[in-house]
């Protein structure tokens, strides 16, 4: 397709896979207007039918095709886990960005791989950790930074949900061959934003895997934590909690001078004393998502699924690897993901 | 449409600025009769129409109104479907086929599965009409003149680009249950240039309109401008920002607006439905907006 001189070039960008995050990436992708959305590529011939008929995309059932016969400047993977390490591969050696879905690969002898050519033929990267752009989780980190809990003498790290509460249904999800379980998959969310809000795990010092529902995958995990900056905490996991309407992420921080509670809607911190610099009382102060949602330009389920999208095409348009959710983030998660597994194990 | 909807969100756990507050609904309106009895403050208030997600619980509600229809002569209701959680860990679950084979009413899809690639094909409007029947059950012998498309669908759609499936809903909604279609969206000023180009003319558009800007895809300013020069019965949701912006402000910021034909509110305690229609009211009368 030709661009109109007169026109900023648009970039030209795919989905592979189209389930529920990836046609929620299509929709999104389709709505920014710097985007060419040129093709989809996925097995059900019912969802390629719907494009084909109501859309001017084109349709595939075989990625490789896709990818030799599209010239495409960005690819989105939303495919399960254990085709992440074929596809990106591919993608990267036909020199095509990439956003790839969470969690980053199966294993991290493929994220390393992976990791080093982005790095080595210097393409656009990024892994599907929405968490970073929630307004509350980037006041957190924020706040940290400013130190105004003082020394942190401890963090919990949670998530609930409602993913797997019968004993019955076998996808991908419940075989730990393919990233299944809660930990690979619910848990990742987690312990992707205690490493980047509070530090890089390094160690594990026991770990309790539940299977409520599921047979063979974990339902929920509870793990002790030690980070490279000397802080210690747990990670509270658990994806068969119906009490809760969706996915529910908290972070509780407490520190020398007070307490930080965030989750996606909500920061509240507790002060011993107030901070001017920060205009925050002694006591506790309530800030609400409204304060800090990122603006984004089209909405579809959290403006943090737009606002990675689009913060990816703006680096893949400005050519600039973006700071949030690299590779090298996405393989470090993995890495302490396995850790935590052997450490279950162990016990 | 009457100036004020009342809205169902504080029933099903779902706050914008507040997990922990939503939970704590959750608790609350455990029973059906809790909701009933709130429906009935809220009708004091002189509010009518309760506008719904087709929740599986809101089927004992319409239960409850067909069985007192004295008490409840005048109410409407505009169902909003559909409920998107249910479809979403379906589809999390199932896969799309499975889904569809889980909800579409009948063996109808069994039997096109049956019929290979190309039958089925063809038959996604027959497949959204089907399912939109079996979301519209649960409202037989009520009021339903406006039946709304929920947000995460009528976005998803308008991202893919599939505006001929909105104008199928559109189109269906009209034939079939002598409604008129509505649109839940967070995208308002592109969505209705969307619908004009498929010549769906003055559309119903409910979008979050609010003092801060929140879920305003686009920004604010280009929402006042669409109001201000385009044509659409808009209704204003998220007026108060799920509670994280003060009422009598928030209010003030949405009835001084132009275009804005509904408001559309939910909440739970008797103070706070009062309060909110109070200031609806007040600032009308301020305005001249003049409306019940």
């Amino acid at each position: 397709m030709s661009t109109n001189k007169f026109e900023i070039k648009k970039l030209k960008g795919a989905i592979i896979g189209l389930g529920k995050m990836g046609l929620s990436h299509a929709a999104i992708v389709g709505a920014n207007p710097q985007v060419n959305f040129v093709s989809v590529c996925d097995t059900s011939t019912l969802v390629l039918d719907a494009f084909k008929k109501y859309t001017k995309v084109n349709t595939y059932s075989d990625y490789i095709k896709m990818l030799d016969k599209e010239v495409l400047d960005f690819v989105v993977i939303a495919t399960p886990t254990k085709f992440h390490y074929p596809m990106v591969k591919y993608a990267l050696e036909k020199n095509i960005n990439v956003f790839c879905e969470k969690p980053f690969s199966l294993t991290s002898d493929e994220g390393v791989e992976l990791t080093e050519i982005a790095k080595r033929k210097s393409l656009i990267n990024q892994v599907g950790y929405h968490n970073h752009f929630i307004g509350t989780f980037r006041e957190l980190k924020r706040l940290l930074q400013e130190n105004v809990i003082g020394d942190i003498v401890h963090f919990t790290g949670e998530a609930y949900g409602p993913v797997v509460t019968k004993e019955k249904g076998s996808t991908w999800r419940s075989n730990p061959n393919e990233g299944g379980g809660c930990t690979s998959d619910y848990a990742s969310h987690v312990v992707n934003l205690i490493q980047e809000v509070v530090g890089h795990p390094i160690k594990i010092n026991g770990t309790l895997l539940k299977s409520i529902y599921s047979k063979g995958v974990d339902d929920a995990v509870y793990s002790l934590l030690t980070l490279d900056n000397g802080i210690s905490g747990v990670l509270l996991v658990n994806w068969s909690d119906e009490t809760y309407r969706k996915m529910s992420t908290s972070i509780t921080l407490q520190g020398k001078k007070g307490k930080i509670i965030c989750d996606a809607t909500e920061i509240k911190i507790y002060l011993k004393d107030a901070n001017q610099k920060e205009g925050l009382e002694k006591g506790w102060t309530t800030k609400y998502i409204t304060e800090f949602a990122i603006p984004v330009d089209f909405y579809l389920r959290g403006e943090e699924y737009s606002a990675q999208i689009e913060y990816f095409v703006d680096n893949v348009m400005n050519k600039r690897q973006g700071t949030y959710n690299t590779f090298e983030q996405g393989l470090y998660t993995d890495k302490v993901i396995e850790i935590i597994l052997n450490n279950a194990k162990q016990n | 449409m009457d100036r004020i909807l009342f809205g169902d969100n504080q029933f099903f756990a779902v706050n914008h600025a507040s997990d922990e507050k939503s939970r704590a609904q959750a608790i609350k309106f455990k029973d059906d009769k809790a909701i009933i009895t709130t429906l009935d403050i809220a009708r004091e208030e002189g509010l009518n129409t309760f506008m719904c997600t087709t929740h599986d619980r809101i089927a004992n509600i319409c239960d409850f109104i067909r069985s007192n229809p004295e008490k409840y002569k005048d109410y409407k209701i505009f169902p909003c479907m559909p409920y998107a959680h249910k479809y979403a860990n379906a589809v999390t679950e199932l896969g799309i086929a499975g889904t569809l084979k889980e909800y579409v009413p009948g063996n109808f899809l069994g039997s096109l599965f049956k019929g290979g690639v190309a039958y089925l094909s063809k038959d996604y409007l027959s497949i959204m009409e089907l399912l939109i029947d079996a979301e519209m059950k649960m409202f037989k012998g009520i009021e339903t003149p406006v039946i709304f498309l929920q947000n995460v669908l009528t976005d998803l759609l308008l991202g893919l680009g599939m505006i001929d499936v909105l104008k199928a809903f559109h189109d269906y909604v009209e034939k079939k249950y002598n409604a008129e279609a509505g649109f839940i969206t967070m995208n308002m000023p592109m969505l209705l240039q969307k619908l004009e180009e498929v010549e769906i003319e003055n559309p119903i558009i409910c979008s979050s309109i609010n003092l801060v800007g929140f879920r305003m895809s686009g920004g604010k300013e280009l929402y006042e401008k669409v109001l201000k020069t385009k044509k659409l019965r808009a209704i204003a949701m998220q007026v108060l920002g799920g509670g994280a912006i003060r009422p009598k402000e928030a209010v003030e910021y949405v009835c001084n607006l132009p275009n804005i034909e509904s408001i559309l509110f939910g909440a739970s305690s008797k103070a706070n439905i009062a309060q909110t229609v109070n200031y609806i009211h007040e600032f009308d009368n301020n305005s001249g907006n003049k409306k019940i």
